[in-house]
Order: structure tokens, then C-alpha cells, then sequence
């Protein structure tokens, strides 16, 4: 997501390069702002189970929950903005999101 | 043309902020600064202004909404004191960090405990490096004209920065004096409309306002920050020179009195500095070559200035009306200290801790600063440069 998105600023600006009062003229830039490094557990949504209710996509307080047509299921989830907080898992009706913690999806990804 | 009015110094902050007509007041009134929200209140209700007034929860919430209110592109104003201006501390900073003009009225009071109603300057002393300007009036009269003064200077474009309008509590928000209230024309003139910078509602122009700000770039925001409070100081000598234009009152950073040739100087700021004048002419009829450096703008703190301004001066008494708990002095003390190492002056100095909670200072202390002046100057020193005065043993 990062880099599809311009930075304002270089990572190298200086402060005379800087607006005043700290501000970024532009807005939408935490998309630019990869939390992903902060989470401990991460939302795996068994599809099958999934009635499209929107529930987890309407509580997502990171919006790292995708839809495409009004429909979340079999869709990717933004693992660069989602935090693990957990909230999607806790409204799900149906208890089809499970959190699973970044050691087994880094052993996933290592004999995956 | 103006007319001369018998007023306190809360009416007088009320009727300035009349004719200023801001945008918004979003206000939690706490003695002794409640009268000038009330009469501003009910100035509102009359529809002698056009300002949207905020009754808030808290001054927590106060700031908050003037802040707000600000980055939305509104002139903004308020008023508090003491454990008023100690609940908004965290929202002191983040208006002085994003550049926010808001100008703030404080009726100065001693923070609790134990609780006190009456004047002191620890509450906007322990606001000095919040990155607020700080005016300090001496009377009704510059309560009403620096409040004037505050909206130009903050709203510069070259400033943008919150002000504070302080003013004795009681001493002043509570006194009756006969004051120069100009005509609504001319103050709506001198302060004219507000220039907007970036405001939040401009949509067409959306932008980013306080955001996560880590190890990567908060550093050089601070940095850049550090930059407004030169033309800041500069703001403050053309606004105050421009009011005596237009006004007949000029003001500065700073108010000298007698003090050209003077050997014994006393330093003060808010009401204090009116007696301190008054015994100045008591003594002067003596032959006494006493005077004053009234400092009128804290902050930001003329360095240069106060250093120049007393380095032929044989012995300096600095008036701290608030105690530095730990540090070993009050607070005006050091910076003074400052100005005179930068400037490679050394001379004697003693710092007088004064008139905590509203203890009352008369002539007759002052009196005994400069007859301890006297002797510190002679012995060219002083074992006991830290001392509490009219203070029981």
C-alpha cells in the first residue's frame, strides 16, 4: 500500500522543507502508514462459514477489512492496516474469523 | 475618539472582546476571571455580537474547541485562571504546536493546594514554555489594550501562534480604574479580519492536522516551531507601536520606568510594577536613583533587551510572584540571570518571592527591596541572593 500511495515528504526532508503547525497538505495519508509491524495475532475468515453480513468490515476500526460488490467473503484482508485488535473475530455471528498468532503465520510462510 | 469609563479589569476584557466580535468563545468561567465570560455571555444573548458561544463541560473541552474551532479557520477567544488554565495544559501545547492564533484571557491565580482564589503567577509561569506569547498587563487599561494586541500579533502571518492576555486576578479583574475604551469602529478596524491559513473547511484543500508524529519527523516540527517566536517578538514591538499610532498608548516588549540612570532596578511584571512606580517617585523625590524593568512580554523572552537594559544597573531585584519548587528560585529570576550572563554582565541580584495567594504587597514592601537593594549594592554582593518577602517567621 505504501508506496502506491506519493509521500509528501521524503523520509530525508529537512525542517525548512516542512508546513508550519506540523501539518501534511493532504489528506488520506494513513493509508501511507504501515501498522502491521504492531500486531501480535491476525484474522484468518473461514469462507465457507462466512455469510457476508458486513459485520467485521462495518466494525474494522482500521478499515483493513475489504469488500469488492458489497461482499467480504473470499476477499484479502489489508494486512498492512490491520492492527490484530480483534474486533472483526468478536462481532462475527457466525464465529467463522479466527485470530492466529504471527508465529504460525510466519511458520505458514516458512513451509508454505 | 474613545471615551475615558470607570471599569474592572473583567469588563474591560469583555467590552474588548465586544468590539473584537470573534467567531467563537468556547468558555468554563472560574474565578476571578468569571465576570468576563458572564458579561461577554450576556453580551451574546443581547445579539451585540455574532460569536457562537460554546458552553463547554470543562476548560479541557474549552481549548479543545477553541483549537478546534481555529484550525477550522474561526477567530477565536477565551478566558480562565488558575486550575482553569492547569486543566487545559495539554491543549496549551498542542494549540502553540499547530500553529493555532487562539487568544486566551487569564484573570492570573494561585494553583491549588491549598485552594486559593486570589493572585499569584503560578498558573501561566507554569505555562512559559508551553509556546504561548505571554503579555502581562499592569493594569485595566493594557488588559484592554493588549487583548487588542494579542488578536494581531497571534494572527500574523509570519507569527501564527496562541496569546496569552494575562492580568492581576483580582487585583486588576476586580479593580475599578478610569480606562480608554475606544470607539467599536476603530478596535474593528485595528484588528481587522482574520486571515485564514489553511483552514479545515476549506474542502476543496484537504489536509493532514496532528498526526502521528514519531522519531522521524517530529524533531524537525520542533525545530521549525522554534522559528516562529523571532518574528514573534517582532510582532510584538510593531503591533504595540502601531496601537500607539492609531491609540496614543505605545507599548513594547518593555516598560522602563526611570530607569536611565538608575542604580537600584527592580523587575516586575503585572500589577506589582504600579506600586513599584508609585515608591520609584517616592524615592526619586529623595534623590534616589532608583527604577523599574517592567517586563511586559515573558513571552517570547527579550533576551538581548533585558540584558542591555540593566547591565548599568549597580544591584537587581527580580519580583517572582511564583515559586520554582526545586529549582531555587522564582521563575523570572533565571531568565533574567540569562540575559545578563549572555550579555557578560555580572552585577548583584536577589530574587524576592512575593505576594503568593494573593498576599498583599504594599509600598512599604517595595520600600524595603530597595533599602535591601542598597545595602546588596554596596557590600557588591550578597550571601543570600533567594529571599521570601513579607513572609512570617
Amino acid at each position: 500500500m505504501s508506496d502506491q500511495q506519493a509521500r509528501v515528504y521524503p523520509p530525508d526532508a529537512g525542517w525548512k522543507d516542512l508546513a508550519p503547525g506540523g501539518i501534511i497538505p493532504q489528506a488520506g495519508n494513513a493509508d501511507c502508514y504501515s501498522v502491521a509491524g504492531w500486531r501480535l495475532v491476525h484474522p484468518v475468515r473461514d469462507n465457507d462459514c462466512c455469510i457476508d453480513c458486513l459485520f467485521c468490515w462495518m466494525y474494522c476500526p482500521d478499515s483493513a477489512i475489504l469488500q469488492e460488490g458489497g461482499s467480504v467473503k473470499g476477499k484479502p484482508i489489508d494486512m498492512e492496516h490491520c492492527k490484530g485488535c480483534g474486533i472483526c473475530a468478536a462481532v462475527c455471528p457466525k464465529e467463522c474469523i479466527k485470530m492466529v498468532p504471527e508465529t504460525e503465520r510466519a511458520k505458514q510462510e516458512q513451509t508454505g | 475618539m474613545g471615551k475615558l469609563i470607570p471599569m474592572e479589569g473583567n469588563q474591560a476584557v469583555a467590552e474588548a472582546m465586544r468590539q473584537i466580535n470573534p467567531d467563537v468563545v468556547a468558555a468554563y468561567p472560574i474565578t476571578p476571571s468569571t465576570e468576563a465570560v458572564q458579561i461577554f455571555a450576556r453580551f451574546v444573548a443581547d445579539g451585540l455580537v455574532d460569536t457562537n458561544y460554546v458552553a463547554v463541560e470543562s476548560e479541557h473541552s474549552a481549548m479543545s474547541a477553541c483549537i478546534s474551532a481555529s484550525l477550522a479557520g474561526a477567530r477565536v477567544m477565551n478566558v480562565t485562571a488558575s486550575q482553569g488554565l492547569a486543566l487545559m495544559w495539554e491543549m496549551l501545547y498542542i494549540a502553540a504546536s499547530l500553529r493555532t492564533p487562539v487568544v486566551l484571557s487569564v484573570a492570573n491565580r494561585a494553583l491549588s493546594g491549598n485552594i486559593n482564589i486570589h493572585c499569584d503567577h503560578s498558573d501561566a509561569m507554569g505555562a512559559r514554555d508551553a509556546g504561548w506569547v505571554q503579555l502581562w498587563g499592569e493594569n485595566v487599561q493594557e488588559a484592554y489594550d493588549n487583548l487588542i494586541q494579542a488578536v494581531v500579533i497571534g494572527e500574523r502571518r509570519d507569527v501564527r501562534l496562541p496569546v496569552m492576555n494575562n492580568y492581576d486576578g483580582f487585583l486588576v479583574s476586580h479593580s475599578y480604574e478610569l480606562m480608554q475604551v475606544e470607539d467599536d469602529e476603530a478596535v474593528k478596524q485595528f484588528v481587522g479580519e482574520p486571515v485564514l491559513v489553511d483552514p479545515l473547511l476549506d474542502i476543496a484543500n484537504p489536509h493532514t492536522v496532528g498526526p502521528l508524529d514519531l522519531w522521524d519527523f517530529y524533531h524537525e516540527h520542533k525545530r521549525g516551531q522554534w522559528e516562529a517566536y523571532g518574528p514573534a517578538k517582532q510582532a510584538v514591538i510593531e503591533v504595540g507601536q502601531a496601537f500607539g499610532e492609531r491609540f496614543g498608548r505605545y507599548y513594547g516588549l518593555l516598560d522602563p520606568y526611570y530607569l536611565d540612570d538608575a542604580e537600584l532596578v527592580i523587575v516586575a511584571l503585572g500589577s506589582t510594577a504600579g506600586t513599584v512606580k508609585d515608591v520609584i517617585e517616592q524615592r526619586r523625590d529623595r534623590g534616589e536613583k532608583v527604577g523599574l524593568l517592567k517586563i511586559r512580554c515573558f513571552r517570547p523572552f527579550p533576551l538581548e533587551e533585558v540584558g542591555e537594559a540593566l547591565s548599568h544597573a549597580k544591584a537587581v531585584a527580580v519580583m517572582d510572584r511564583a515559586a520554582g519548587f526545586g529549582s531555587g528560585w522564582g521563575t523570572v529570576y533565571p531568565e533574567v540571570i540569562t540575559a545578563l550572563y549572555h550579555r557578560g554582565v555580572v552585577l548583584p541580584t536577589v530574587d524576592y518571592i512575593y505576594g503568593l495567594g494573593g498576599r498583599m504587597i504594599v509600598p512599604e514592601d517595595i520600600h524595603q527591596v530597595y533599602d535591601e537593594l542598597g545595602e546588596v549594592a554596596a557590600a557588591g554582593g550578597t550571601a543570600e541572593p533567594l529571599r521570601w518577602l513579607g513572609v512570617r517567621v
